[in-house]
């Protein structure tokens, strides 16, 4: 047994921070940190920066332009990331649509849309979720029907997060009205300046765009756009959902949000001393500290699991559960660490101009809206109830 | 990274399992518990002709040399078996405290027998007003002509009456610090009570009444013995998250059992929803138990540290936490069947949170960590 990277890897964590040292940019890494908004430019001036190095494709195939690392490798990338402040990767391109197109797409699918996601020039987002199927994924109704060389899309998706930066949306449809839930469905890729597509902004409860409800009427859509076969959409549909699990326990981005809130504890003041000398709120940063160490070395665990040829089982679920579960607990300590300087919701704040002239310090206006905000990690990529449902089938083999 | 055992640590681990199945069933346990020894003489010369007695001492003085990983994989069968015997506090902790503080005159003397598992040895290093704080005692030593005399009461020696030899913590008047003396039970002026604890094991109080220990029975200098005692309880920690962890794994599986047998309203009530979750809820506390259990075995043996004590800090504190909510939960999911005595369950459960009693429980180390956290640009409050 051995709990230790490799000097290989030692070396590679070395080379990763040498990186972002160099190349991140302050002012992304500063609003990061501190939970400002960011702009879509943002988000495209940093995937070019990961590309140019042929960073940015982490899960792909070599042969396609990925990074041929191992999953140790990634998780090592994904920490110091999130340790230097680098912008999340937004998924639904690069890590959720290539694979799929990657693995069930036809060349020409591959040789068209590949490139585009790597070089930026296609903004994807997904088109899963609909008003009446949440959970039950497969209970999807927007329609395809075929009409000549295209379908014919009828229907709403909904919590499309970053559909009003995208050009692009990957659809599950129905395809089959007549067959099983999940047999008649299939996998569309739609171009969303399409005529017949609307997107509508929902506003989350923190006061952000960041989804939007998106609206076919009679959309027509080349059949050439269907990945893999018709009514065999859910095949990619799960083959995309363990891509999007993985990774989910999110340790780095816990570990980055632990370090900012003992920075925090440490700077805001309680009566007479500082916060973080307070014995009850010290425990309370003492005991998330000591249960992340329990979920980060679950972690390491399943990669070298998979890195040795294993499948991970319930393990996923539970990493999923429980990494939210501490990235919650931290934005919950977070929120308590300013007492009433929680309290003022000035959007204007997040704002990246607003930098010079905070209200109380640069890092109190995000607290409260990111605690709201992270509600959804319990919620989606399949909520942490559905995360239990499959825990439980597999253990008592329901 | 590797998590997995070595060809020899899973013969170990396959070896050990196999003794405890064939003798330590339900049934011999409790005739075990209820003879004169309160334990099985027997299973301990078993173990001692498997050499597994051996395991964690070090070659120089006869041991197999093993390391946190081979205490682990010794433990978590023991718990697994919910034996009786003092494993831990005698030839982990009781011989790395010997190990670490002794001369080499002093190993050689005690040692090698403790490895052969001719004698046991147990730790008096816990009063009544101790609460875990191996440096809060009362129990003082008086220098006189060669040697010291011992005056106090200790507490809940586990192990206490079948061990050949105590090492028993005491303050040296006018020095600072805890010293460590080695101690015969059979010294006139020591009286020991016995009696087992709730999950089983026996223990004993010990009454020290003006005892004379001779000038070689000090373990290390005057008032030198506390660090040691902190980092053999570290070593003593990791092994106990193994022993919770053999018991977790065996209460989890009986509870998973049940769940698919028990029918009521006319099918088994493994299709109940709220029953489902709440297995899914035990199953992630054994993941966390399971990795920091790792963890732990993997840094017993490191320097010691503020690294090294925060990670065996937190072992302790996320098994005790996980040890109890399986213990509760297993209960709760059998129904009236968990609260008999009859049934393993039951002692399962009693077990796992009886451990949290030892070495510190989940609220000792919570405080622990917060005292070792580290906030950068601050010192911390250790």
């Amino acid at each position: 047994m051995d709990i230790h990277f490799t000097p290989e890897e030692q070396a590679f964590r070395d080379e990763v921070r040498a990186f972002l040292t160099s190349e991140l940019p302050a002012d992304i890494a500063s609003r990061v940190r501190l939970g400002r908004r960011l702009t879509k430019d943002d988000h495209l001036h940093w995937q070019r920066i990961l590309n140019r190095r042929g960073w940015y494709a982490v899960n792909w195939p070599e042969a396609y332009g990925g990074t041929g690392w191992t999953v140790v490798q990634k998780h090592i990338f994904e920490e110091e990331c999130a340790a230097f402040g680098a912008p999340r990767i937004i998924s639904f391109g690069v890590n959720m649509v290539a694979p799929v197109i990657i693995r069930f797409g036809s060349e020409a699918q591959k040789s068209w849309y590949l490139p585009r996601i790597l070089s930026g020039e296609d903004w994807w987002c997904q088109g899963y979720s609909e008003p009446g199927a949440g959970s039950d994924l497969a209970g999807l109704k927007t329609r395809a029907e075929r009409d000549g060389d295209h379908y014919v899309v009828n229907g709403q998706k909904t919590w499309t997060t970053l559909g009003q930066h995208a050009n692009r949306i990957f659809c599950l449809v129905r395809t089959d009205t007549s067959a099983r839930k999940q047999e008649g469905i299939s996998f569309l890729l739609i171009d969303m300046d399409s005529p017949g597509i609307t997107v509508r902004p929902i506003i989350t409860l923190d006061g952000e765009h960041e989804v939007n409800e998106v609206f076919f009427d009679n959309v027509r859509v080349p059949v050439g756009n269907l990945v893999g076969e018709e009514n065999r959409g859910w095949t990619c549909a799960k083959y995309l959902l363990t891509h999007e699990r993985t990774g989910q326990a999110g340790i780095g981005l816990s570990k980055a949000a632990l370090a900012h809130l003992k920075d925090i504890a440490a700077r805001e003041r309680n009566g007479g001393g500082m916060l973080v000398d307070d014995p009850l709120f010290r425990a309370r940063i003492a005991e998330v500290e000591m249960r992340l160490m329990a979920v980060e070395m679950s972690t390491l665990r399943i990669l070298a699991a998979t890195r040795d040829g294993g499948v991970p089982g319930a393990e996923s679920s539970l990493l999923k559960i429980q990494g939210s579960e501490i990235r919650q607990a931290i934005s919950d300590l977070t929120r308590k660490a300013l007492g009433p300087n929680a309290l003022p919701f000035l959007e204007e704040e997040l704002n990246p101009g607003f930098d010079d002239f905070p209200l109380y310090r640069n890092y109190s206006a995000a607290p409260a809206s990111q605690y709201f905000n992270l509600r959804k990690l319990s919620i989606y990529g399949g909520s942490n109830e559905i995360q239990k449902n499959i825990i439980a089938k597999r253990l008592l083999e329901l | 990274m590797d998590f997995n055992l070595n060809e020899e640590q899973q013969m170990l681990s396959d070896t050990i399992q196999r003794l405890v199945r064939n003798t330590y069933g339900f049934e011999q346990r409790e005739a075990f518990y209820r003879s004169d020894t309160g334990d099985s003489p027997e299973f301990w010369r078993q173990l001692s002709e498997l050499g597994i007695t051996s395991v964690p001492i070090a070659q120089a003085y006869d041991g197999f040399g093993g390391s946190g990983v081979e205490s682990m994989v010794v433990m978590k069968e023991l718990g697994r078996g919910l034996c009786l015997e003092s494993y831990l506090h005698s030839q982990i902790y009781g011989a790395g405290l010997v190990q670490q503080l002794g001369s080499p005159d002093q190993c050689q003397r005690i040692l090698p027998a403790v490895a052969a598992g001719d004698c046991r040895l147990a730790v008096a290093d816990e009063e009544a007003g101790s609460h875990y704080h191996v440096d809060r005692i009362e129990c003082r030593a008086t220098p006189c002509e060669r040697g010291w005399r011992l005056n106090g009461r200790k507490r809940v020696v586990i192990g206490g009456e079948r061990a050949r030899y105590l090492l028993v913590t005491a303050h040296i008047d006018g020095t600072e610090g805890v010293s460590l003396f080695i101690l015969d039970p059979k010294s006139e002026g020591v009286s020991r009570i016995g009696y087992p604890c709730a999950d089983g094991p026996q223990a004993c109080d010990l009454l020290l009444e003006d005892i004379y220990v001779e000038a070689d029975d000090l373990l290390g200098h005057p008032g030198g013995a506390l660090s040691a005692l902190h980092y053999q309880r570290g070593r003593a920690m990791a092994a106990q998250c193994a022993e919770a962890l053999g018991s977790m794994e065996e209460a989890f599986r009986l509870t998973l059992d049940y769940l698919k047998t028990r029918q009521q309203f006319g099918s088994p009530i493994s299709g109940f929803q709220v029953l489902q979750h709440r297995m899914a809820d035990m199953r992630g506390e054994l993941e966390l138990a399971t990795s920091m259990t790792i963890l732990a075995a993997c840094v017993a043996d490191d320097p010691g540290s503020g690294e090294r004590s925060r990670k065996l800090t937190a072992a302790k504190f996320i098994t005790a936490r996980a040890s109890q909510m399986i213990a509760e939960q297993a209960i709760q999911l059998h129904g009236g069947i968990g609260m008999t005595w009859e049934y393993a369950l039951a002692h399962h459960a009693k077990r796992l949170v009886m451990l949290t009693h030892q070495f510190g429980d989940d609220d000792f180390h919570l405080g622990g960590y917060s005292a070792l956290l580290d906030v950068p640009g601050r010192a911390n409050h250790n």
